[in-house]
């Protein structure tokens, strides 16, 4: 047992440097997070000492139920909470502030700026930023936008672009400041179930090509073994670590596979356990 | 379920079909262009000069049939004294005077408002300072504050920009924060995932994002100082040799010119109408309107 179980993470090490060469270190290492925030009248709890790594090229997904802090989770790693206890490491320095080596997509479509166009608001974060000059933002800007298959719209201000095409304008802006790490915060929850589809397939496209690191949040079991190639499964009240899987060897295609339908079966009956315990305490209230 | 089977009975099943996608020809012609007329008044200038017609029509009308020049000038009367005032008479000057101390004291009065909602954005006590400022100034009318200004800094330019410094800052202050306070979250986070941080955050996030808000208020701001300088005007003249606008609606009072004191009114309206419907029409048609943030 012991024996096959420090194979099993041997294997895993070295699928680990295959995909991503060199980089045996974690980009990002989430150490014993407890994350608190204040409503009016209480203190919630959302994630109670969470902990995971996440290595170059990871497609890395959290994963729970709503209640289970994984935005939260998120926003802290972006910068936007400090951790009441414990530490977020990003290539070993401790993450105390927003910036733009963690690049954010949202889920909500407004996060594109209403008063520049498509083209000029890849460009705004790598002109902030200052690691880029003005021809050279502009040819990245280019490039990135190409990628996801908005050359024609350019020109045009976010209000005129349906809502895929917005998300796609947030993850072109995100990949052009090459983040250590991008983060995605339900980015395709506000789509319609075929342009969901559709922006996974390019998601994934897109990760082939580039093969960025990524950490990916959603409440979508389907989305996570898709898009994920390890899945954090957290479970709710407060938000606490449940499995780690490994899911790289799904896509679209096995979608209908035994395999695949085992392992959704799997995280769907953690999750499910969870909300069985949830019931009657909602029945009492 | 017995019950809703007794109530409404199932559907009927009704055979299935599938269409070919068929040639439209005539009716098809989804495109149609607009009539004449229709694009005529599709414009906003033509139906508004059309009421500005009306309206002088009725009034000369009514001056003609009431037959009292002292009190009520035709609007024939009032036109040729705005033309011959504008010529050969000192209203240009007068009005360039006004506006001079106008855009003085309106410049003034944003840069000041600009001081303030920065402060009031970044620091809990600029919020609070501002809170209170506006909440106590806001209701209190600039002229009122005259008398005061005049004991201050005398008859002059400096009591004029001071009325209006006052009348312009509480409005377009109130406004620009209340726009600030309302950028979306998702776009504030998106900001500083960029780096942006103090007075950059400022200038190159929140500005834009609020502008709806902020040129709501400086056009208020505008409407307001316009206002308190022509009545302050008419209190006092400035004290060199040439006077403003309202001065001069003020002198022709005195001297029963009662069609100059309508053309000294007429300019006013003029101006107004020209700033509102040029420059800040422009400025809304570059800025927000292109943007989608206002339809």
């Amino acid at each position: 047992m012991l024996a096959n179980s420090s194979e099993h993470l041997k294997e895993e090490r070295a699928v680990a440097e295959e995909t991503a060469p060199g980089s045996t270190a974690p980009v990002l290492t989430v150490d014993n997070v407890t994350l608190q925030y204040k409503t009016r009248e209480h203190l919630v709890t959302a994630t109670y000492r969470v902990s995971f790594d996440v290595f170059g090229a990871d497609r890395f997904v959290l994963l729970g139920p709503s209640g289970c802090g994984k935005s939260t989770l998120l926003k802290g790693i972006a910068g936007f909470m400090r951790p009441v206890e414990g530490e977020i490491r990003l290539d070993d320095h401790v993450v105390r502030r927003p910036g733009p080596d963690r690049m954010m997509v949202f889920q909500e479509f407004d996060q594109l700026l209403p008063w520049k166009t498509v083209l000029d608001n890849v460009i705004f974060p790598m002109r902030v930023s200052g690691k880029w000059g003005r021809s050279e933002s502009r040819e990245r800007a280019l490039a990135a936008i190409a990628k996801v298959n908005l050359s024609k719209f350019c020109d045009l201000h976010p209000h005129m672009l349906s809502g895929g095409m917005k998300q796609r304008v947030a993850i072109a802006r995100a990949m052009a400041m090459e983040p250590k790490v991008l983060l995605m915060d339900e980015p395709f929850a506000a789509l319609d179930a075929l342009t969901r589809r559709k922006m996974q397939e390019e998601l994934l496209e897109l990760w082939h090509d580039v093969r960025f690191t990524m950490l990916f949040v959603t409440h979508s079991i389907e989305e996570a073994i898709i898009v994920g190639s390890r899945i954090l499964v957290l479970s709710p009240h407060p938000g606490q670590v449940r499995a780690e899987l490994n899911a790289h060897q799904f896509g679209h295609s096995q979608q209908g596979g035994s395999e695949f339908q085992e392992l959704h079966r799997t995280i769907h009956e953690m999750l499910f356990s969870e909300r069985v315990e949830e019931t009657p305490m909602k029945g009492e209230v | 379920m017995e019950n809703a089977a007794t109530t409404i009975a199932d559907p009927p099943v009704r055979p299935e079909f599938i269409k070919e996608h068929k040639q439209v020809g005539d009716i098809g012609d989804v495109e149609r262009p607009l009539s004449t007329w229709e694009r005529f008044t599709s414009h906003t200038a033509v139906r508004r000069a059309f009421i500005i017609i009306v309206l002088a029509v009725a009034w000369e009308l009514y001056a003609r049939w009431v037959e009292n020049p002292l009190m009520l000038p035709s609007f024939s009367t009032v036109f040729s004294a705005l033309w011959e005032e504008i010529v050969v008479g000192p209203l240009i000057d007068r009005t360039i005077t006004t506006i001079q101390v106008l855009l003085i004291g309106y410049s003034a009065g944003l840069a000041l408002s600009t001081v303030l909602t920065t402060l009031a954005v970044s620091t809990r006590f600029g919020n609070d300072l501002l809170s209170t400022l506006t909440a106590m100034f806001n209701p209190l009318p600039a002229i009122a504050l005259l008398p005061l200004a005049l004991l201050w800094f005398g008859l002059g330019i400096p009591s004029l920009v001071f009325v209006i410094v006052h009348s312009v800052v509480w409005a377009v202050s109130l406004n620009t924060h209340t726009g600030f306070m309302s950028v979306s979250e998702t776009q504030r986070m998106a900001g500083q995932n960029y780096g942006l941080r103090g007075i950059r955050y400022v200038v190159l996030l929140l500005i834009p994002a609020a502008f709806a808000s902020i040129l709501a208020g400086m056009k208020i701001g505008w409407a307001f100082a316009w206002r308190t300088l022509i009545a302050a005007e008419l209190v006092f003249g400035v004290s060199s040799r040439s006077g403003g606008l309202g001065w001069y609606i003020f002198e022709n009072r005195n001297q029963l010119l009662t069609a100059n004191v309508f053309a000294g009114l007429l300019m006013v309206i003029i101006i107004g109408l020209l700033v509102e419907s040029v420059i800040f029409r422009t400025i809304e048609a570059r800025t927000v309107r292109k943007w989608g943030m206002q339809r």
